[in-house]
């Protein structure tokens, strides 16, 4: 039998340990501070941050919450993606299936639900926040440019991921929000200019969006390759911007003394 | 006192090192021009350097630009498994006047209908608020919207509810083998408080 820091000191005294944390950890401020620093997933992270900066009566810390959606949504969307097939003959029931049969899955599926309402509410109070205290001005307006973006890219997650049930609400939402594209100017059948620049259903924006005149299968199927991968691609990459222009642009926001 | 000095030495080393890269510089040109070359070869190749870098570039942007637009164009598929825009209904003497036959609202998105007066006419399956299906109420004759309670006239005139105006026609005809021909390219649009039959006469087809 061994006592237990025997078995810490055998655990911490290998190879193995060393290659991966490489120094022997103290909890000093130097030592947390090189934690934060030579870890991938914090180096974006500023190793020391000043004490205003973390009030959160003032950031209500509400982008780093919408990050924290997107992770949840971006697990419990991968693993929801196991038992889905974006078919029409098949979606609707797919999702019941998760609801009344998958075990766990009727939880993952409201994760995924209620997480999405939830980081579109949480992404609007963060600009709200951003908006209020001033933070999109100089240096900070390539950021505010940035996050428009992702809050567009947020809507159309939301919009996309309302047609993969394939149920009466979807259907309709998807039906009327595509109307919206063939009605507008230049891009659509239905909006001005369409007679004279032959714009019809078969070559207008909606018509790109469906994969068709009408809303069927490759509307479904499009809708869900835009929603599980295309978007996310695109809202990562922004996303890398958007933080690593926080810390360019002198750190989070903070008040003004 | 002494870090002093050793910064001025380290100022004094740069400047060296700044002065021996200026003669290399200068040994470097004097042996161009001693191998031939000269200060207007030189020139000469700065343009040749210009030209290659406009070149590269401009390859690059239009290679990009031409895969652009095959992305873009790679969202518009030539086959299109849909139901066609032109279909056949059957034959007039299969509806009776006063009808309104839904039986190609599913696939179609389309009304044949039958006026008393014998017309027969198309229409589109659509409300012209929002774009939902209507149903037809046959014992109370008329168009039912379920999104919004709009209510048409069997013309598709509207009467109730917030759709701005009728629902739209399509070209019906007469096709060779005598079955009604449905056209869905050819479409009239419905008039804010007109009714369709007087605005397009067109849109009835008499036998």
């Amino acid at each position: 039998m061994k006592s237990l820091p025997e078995i810490s000191e055998k655990v911490r005294k290998n190879l193995i340990w060393k290659s991966i944390f490489r120094r022997d950890y103290r909890n000093s401020i130097r030592d947390r501070a090189q934690a934060v620093f030579g870890n991938v997933f914090l180096h974006l992270h500023p190793v020391q941050v000043r004490e205003s900066a973390v009030k959160l009566r003032f950031t209500w810390g509400m982008g780093g919450i919408t990050f924290f959606a997107f992770i949840l949504l971006v697990i419990t969307g991968v693993v929801l993606m196991f038992y889905y097939h974006p078919s029409i003959d098949q979606a609707y029931t797919d999702i019941k299936d998760l609801e009344f049969q998958v075990p766990f899955g009727v939880i993952l599926r409201n994760l995924h639900r209620w997480g999405a309402h939830f980081m579109v509410i949480v992404v609007m109070i963060h600009m709200f926040r951003v908006f209020m205290t001033g933070s999109y001005k100089a240096p900070r307006q390539f950021n505010w440019g940035i996050g428009v973006f992702l809050l567009v890219l947020t809507f159309l997650l939301s919009f996309t991921g309302y047609l993969t049930p394939w149920d009466q609400l979807g259907f309709w939402a998807i039906t009327v929000g595509t109307n919206m594209g063939a009605a507008t100017p230049l891009l659509g059948y239905q909006g001005p200019f369409s007679e004279y620049l032959h714009i019809t259903p078969y070559n207008d924006i909606r018509f790109a969006l469906l994969g068709g005149a009408q809303v069927g299968g490759n509307a479904l199927l499009r809708s869900y390759i835009w929603h599980c991968v295309a978007i996310p691609l695109i809202s990562i990459i922004l996303m890398f911007v958007h933080f690593w222009r926080v810390r360019k642009d002198g750190g989070i926001s903070k008040p003004q003394k | 006192m002494l870090r002093l000095r050793k910064k001025v030495s380290i100022e004094s080393k740069k400047k060296t090192a700044m002065q021996d890269e200026k003669k290399l510089v200068t040994e470097q040109k004097k042996e161009i021009i001693d191998r031939g070359g000269t200060e207007d070869a030189q020139a000469k190749s700065g343009e040749r350097r210009k030209f290659l870098m406009r070149v590269g570039w401009g390859s690059l942007a239009g290679f990009l630009a031409i895969n652009s637009a095959a992305f873009l164009r790679f969202f518009y598929p030539r086959v299109l498994f849909e139901p066609p825009s032109q279909f056949k209904v059957g034959f007039p003497d299969e509806y009776p006047p006063g009808q309104v036959n839904s039986q190609y609202q599913r696939e179609y998105g389309t009304w044949v209908i039958r006026l008393p007066d014998g017309a027969f006419f198309a229409m589109e399956t659509k409300c012209t608020h929002l774009g939902c299906t209507p149903s037809w109420m046959e014992s109370q004759k008329k168009f039912k919207c379920p999104c919004h309670g709009s209510g048409y006239y069997i013309t598709g005139l509207n009467f109730e509810g917030p759709a701005p105006r009728p629902m739209d026609r399509f070209k019906i005809s007469v096709a060779e083998d005598g079955q009604l021909l449905v056209d869905k390219t050819i479409k009239f649009p419905g008039v804010p408080g007109k009714e369709s039959s007087e605005v397009y006469p067109q849109s009835l087809l008499r036998v």
